[in-house]
């Protein structure tokens, strides 16, 4: 309570808390967020990012600013270490170009299949994954990819590979869907997906999708399909970090409410006591 | 008129390395002027103009200065036409004219183009541009949205501005245009974007697109046809932009074209380099990749290809094919032939018949461990398997870097001395481990990579190189990576700059050092030389740390992440200590 009201003191500038009536509440909650990128956020606030900054920004009794800049290479730079907003809200457990806060939630790489035609793909180590024609995201930096896209590699599957690179036509929706898109046209058989983008758009398309978790969740010796999401500030920031674990603590509930309405698909349980 | 690519006629008796240079043709007649960034179509970087010796200068002085206005990489070379200077600066691309006839050079006219802020997110490595062209009249630039633009260098006025990419799709424009025959050529970036490249041609005088070569993708999109007989077996067949990939890989396969140009015009034909191949990584892609990495010979007024070499088949280091060819005519085993010369990434000067596209020559001129050499006969380059990237596999010592033995600073040529001024890096790398990163709400991984110094503990290196006996004459050693290109002159100096901030020269037969002057930022732009409305000869060069070696600066990236800027902040995390942003033009003169 006594940081929360150093805090809006020093936004009203003004000598106590007891002048600010929580019915104007003048704190901002700065968000940086790419405009055009659901199920994460857009623009127009449609995405489950944008949900839970309004459920942390109320709890903080503030109004979320956003600063809009596409999430890609140089988007931490660009905003968060530009200080033009203070939270990313999603990025992975551990980043390293931001202190991260507890997670909230754990997903997984899907395999993504149209249900009508009965691919049911568990494992990198399916047979079929040799000749069905299967899609991936690209990223591109040097030797930098999804982990599926390694994974397949690994095994010497790469000829029925087909690239979606992530970045896509940015003149476009939400540019990464076009990989669930594919599914659904039956342009690849089988897509290996981040769960949040699969989970969202799948029940979007035309036709029925089947989604899987990918197995193992981890391929020998370390490329992990599992990741644990959490929010993100400045290094140092340690003051804003704990009051966000307090807010993930708190809002656990309302938070998973708002994943479950995006169907982001979750594995696991997120590891305890982090937000304490 | 002039005659625009030199010759080196060494007889074979005086090809030692210190030989008098006594059959030399005469250089380009000098003009004075400096109207494009390579001085001339071979891209000699030379000046004939002689005023400023190895004796007197240690008397440079500065003579004025000018402020860009903009604080990030200016890898640009000003130009000078008549009495006229033309400076681009890196994003926002504004162009300023000038007045060199008048004390202080105050600005004539300033021309700005407002790209698209949003190009700065798209940009690979820093929003650099290299550069400016004048031809009839006329100043050319890239923009960093992917315009081409054509100015009035009278009035500043805008002629036209063609739109030739598009950002959202991950393309960026960083190269200055070359303009041969009424046609402007210019050339996108982007390979890690997913970007598919290509050289496109504009009409000079109307902005429409003449032609558009692409670097992968079938004969027809690549402009082979007929004309079309490379040296080697392995780039002759059909359509091998399509074959040498997996299936539908080369529609984002890469192969941008943002580096130089040069153009012969006997042969009536243009030399370019192709950068890697992307975005999958090398175990994703097998095949050769074709036309990633290599060199083109195209005919300018049709784009049709004559003949193509790969310098690095199927790379697996980031080697990008892009650097600048140097055309020269070279006593080779008794006869003079027709060359270029191109110091690459992958840490090999070559040498080819630039007609034919045969490799004549690959010495290395810096330390290699991924690859043992190329073989002569096949010209492939041979591959070190064990220092080959993959993930969750350690490899340590991989030399050179992903930056290469030299990246885009431009080397210079002088006549007189015979000798290549090659200004480069001399970094390794390892890579280890994951590292877990995310973009448009995606995890994804990739190798740690970890740039450091390479033997001698020196990161950059400024040396001299005969062409005939391929081998080095002389070098000095720098504390940072020499980002910056060089210039030669007449008198024998030649200059370049270095990351921390000083502007040198050196005696071009020794390497002896002559002068150095303290810079407000590091350098990594292009040295000219120019003749003023005053009969004096002057030296100009504009500071502003930054590109890739310097994103750590111009960027604020953060040095404890020691693989920000692609693993190369590992490398240069001290450079903040030794250069702030900058973006100032200083001019130099003797007194």
């Amino acid at each position: 309570m006594s940081s929360r009201c150093r805090e809006l003191a020093l936004v009203v500038l003004v000598a106590g808390c007891a002048l600010v009536r929580p019915a104007h509440p003048a704190r901002e909650l700065r968000v940086c967020a790419d405009p055009n990128n659901l199920p994460f956020s857009n623009r127009h606030g449609d995405g489950f990012e944008n949900r839970i900054a309004e459920l942390v920004a109320r709890d903080l009794h503030a109004t979320v600013r956003y600063t809009w800049w596409a999430q890609r290479r140089g988007f931490i730079r660009n905003t968060l270490k530009a200080r033009l907003c203070d939270v990313v809200i999603g990025v992975p457990s551990g980043f390293e170009l931001a202190l991260t806060t507890a997670p909230y939630y754990r997903s997984t790489y899907v395999f993504v299949t149209r249900a009508d035609r009965l691919v049911d793909v568990r494992s990198f180590d399916d047979p079929r994954l040799r000749t069905l024609r299967v899609g991936v995201h690209l990223i591109g930096d040097d030797f930098a990819n999804v982990p599926p896209a390694h994974a397949l590699a690994a095994r010497g599957i790469v000829r029925n590979v087909v690239g979606f690179p992530i970045y896509g036509d940015y003149r476009e929706p939400n540019p990464p869907a076009r990989l669930v898109d594919a599914v659904a046209a039956g342009t690849v058989d089988v897509a290996v997906v981040w769960g949040p983008l699969a989970g969202y758009f799948a029940p979007r398309e035309p036709v029925r999708l089947a989604l899987v978790p990918v197995s193992p969740q981890i391929d020998p010796p370390f490329l992990p399909f599992v990741f644990d999401i959490a929010m993100g500030v400045r290094r140092g920031e340690q003051d804003r970090k704990a009051e966000l674990d307090d807010v993930i603590a708190r809002r656990r509930p309302e938070i998973d409410a708002i994943l479950d309405r995006y169907g982001v698909p979750r594995v696991g349980t997120l590891p305890t006591g982090a937000a304490s | 008129m002039i005659r625009l690519f030199l010759l080196v006629l060494l007889g074979a008796a005086t090809a030692a390395a210190d030989a008098p240079k006594a059959a030399l043709v005469p250089p380009p007649q000098e003009d004075g002027q400096w109207t494009m960034p390579a001085k001339d179509f071979a891209s000699s970087r030379y000046s004939g103009l002689d005023q400023i010796t190895t004796q007197n200068a240690k008397d440079l002085r500065l003579a004025w200065t000018f402020s860009t206005g903009v604080l990030r990489g200016h890898e640009s070379a000003p130009l000078v036409v008549g009495s006229t200077m033309f400076v681009v600066t890196p994003y926002p691309n504004t162009l300023y004219a000038l007045d060199l006839a008048s004390p202080g050079a105050p600005v004539m006219w300033k021309y700005s183009p407002k790209p698209e802020s949003a190009a700065q997110g798209v940009a690979c490595c820093d929003v650099v541009n290299r550069g400016p062209f004048f031809a009839d009249g006329r100043v050319f630039i890239t923009t960093l949205d992917d315009h081409v633009a054509a100015v009035d260098a009278k009035t500043g006025k805008e002629l036209w501005k063609t739109k030739v990419g598009d950002i959202n799709l991950g393309e960026t424009m960083t190269m200055a245009p070359l303009v041969v025959k009424g046609k402007v050529l210019v050339g996108n970036s982007g390979g890690e974007m997913g970007v598919r490249g290509w050289l496109t041609a504009l009409d000079a005088a109307t902005g429409k697109i003449a032609w558009r070569a692409y670097s992968t993708g079938p004969d027809a999109d690549c402009l082979i046809g007929a004309d079309f007989k490379p040296f080697y077996p392995q780039d002759r067949g059909k359509d091998l932009g399509v074959s040498s990939w997996p299936p539908e890989a080369w529609k984002i396969g890469g192969g941008t074209v943002w580096g130089w140009i040069s153009y012969d015009p006997d042969m009536d034909l243009i030399y370019y380099g192709t950068a890697n191949p992307g975005p999958w990584n090398p175990d994703q892609r097998p095949g050769d990749n074709k036309w990633t990495s290599g060199i083109f010979a195209r005919n300018p007024d049709t784009g049709q290809a004559r003949w193509y070499y790969q310098w690095s088949p199927h790379d697996l280091h980031d080697y990008d094919g892009v650097n600048e060819s140097i055309l020269l005519d070279l006593p080779h085993d008794g006869q003079t032939r027709k060359v270029l010369l191109h110091a690459d990434r992958n840490g090999y000067v070559y040498v080819l018949d630039r007609v034919t596209g045969e490799v004549l020559s690959a010495k290395p001129f810096v330390p290699i461990t991924t690859s043992t050499g190329v073989d002569l006969k096949t010209g492939l380059l041979q591959y070190v398997d064990e220092k080959r990237t993959q993930i969750g596999k350690v490899t340590r010592g991989s030399c050179p870097a992903s930056p290469g033995g030299k990246d885009w600073q431009p080397s210079a040529f002088s006549p007189r001395t015979g000798l290549v001024y090659i200004p480069h890096q001399n970094l390794c790398e390892d890579e280890e481990g994951v590292e877990a990163n995310y973009i448009a709400g995606t995890p994804y991984v990739g190798a740690n990579v970890n740039m450091y110094a390479g033997p001698g503990g020196m990161r950059g290196i400024f040396s001299a190189w005969d062409p005939v006996a391929g081998k080095e004459v002389w070098k000095t050693e720098e504390f940072f990576p020499v980002w910056s290109g060089a210039l030669v002159t007449a008198g024998d100096v030649v200059f370049y700059g270095t990351m921390d901030g000083w502007f040198k020269a050196l005696d071009a037969r020794t390497g002896n050092a002559l002068w150095k002057f303290k810079t407000g930022s590091g350098v990594i732009g292009q040295p000219v030389s120019y003749r003023g409305p005053d009969g004096k000869q002057y030296v100009a060069i504009v500071d502003g740390v930054g590109g890739w070696a310097g994103a750590i600066v111009a960027g604020d990236l953060d040095p404890s992440d020691a693989t920000a800027a692609l693993g190369f902040v590992g490398a240069m995390k001290d450079l903040p200590e030794h250069s702030n942003k900058g973006g100032t033009l200083y001019v130099f003169a003797l007194p």
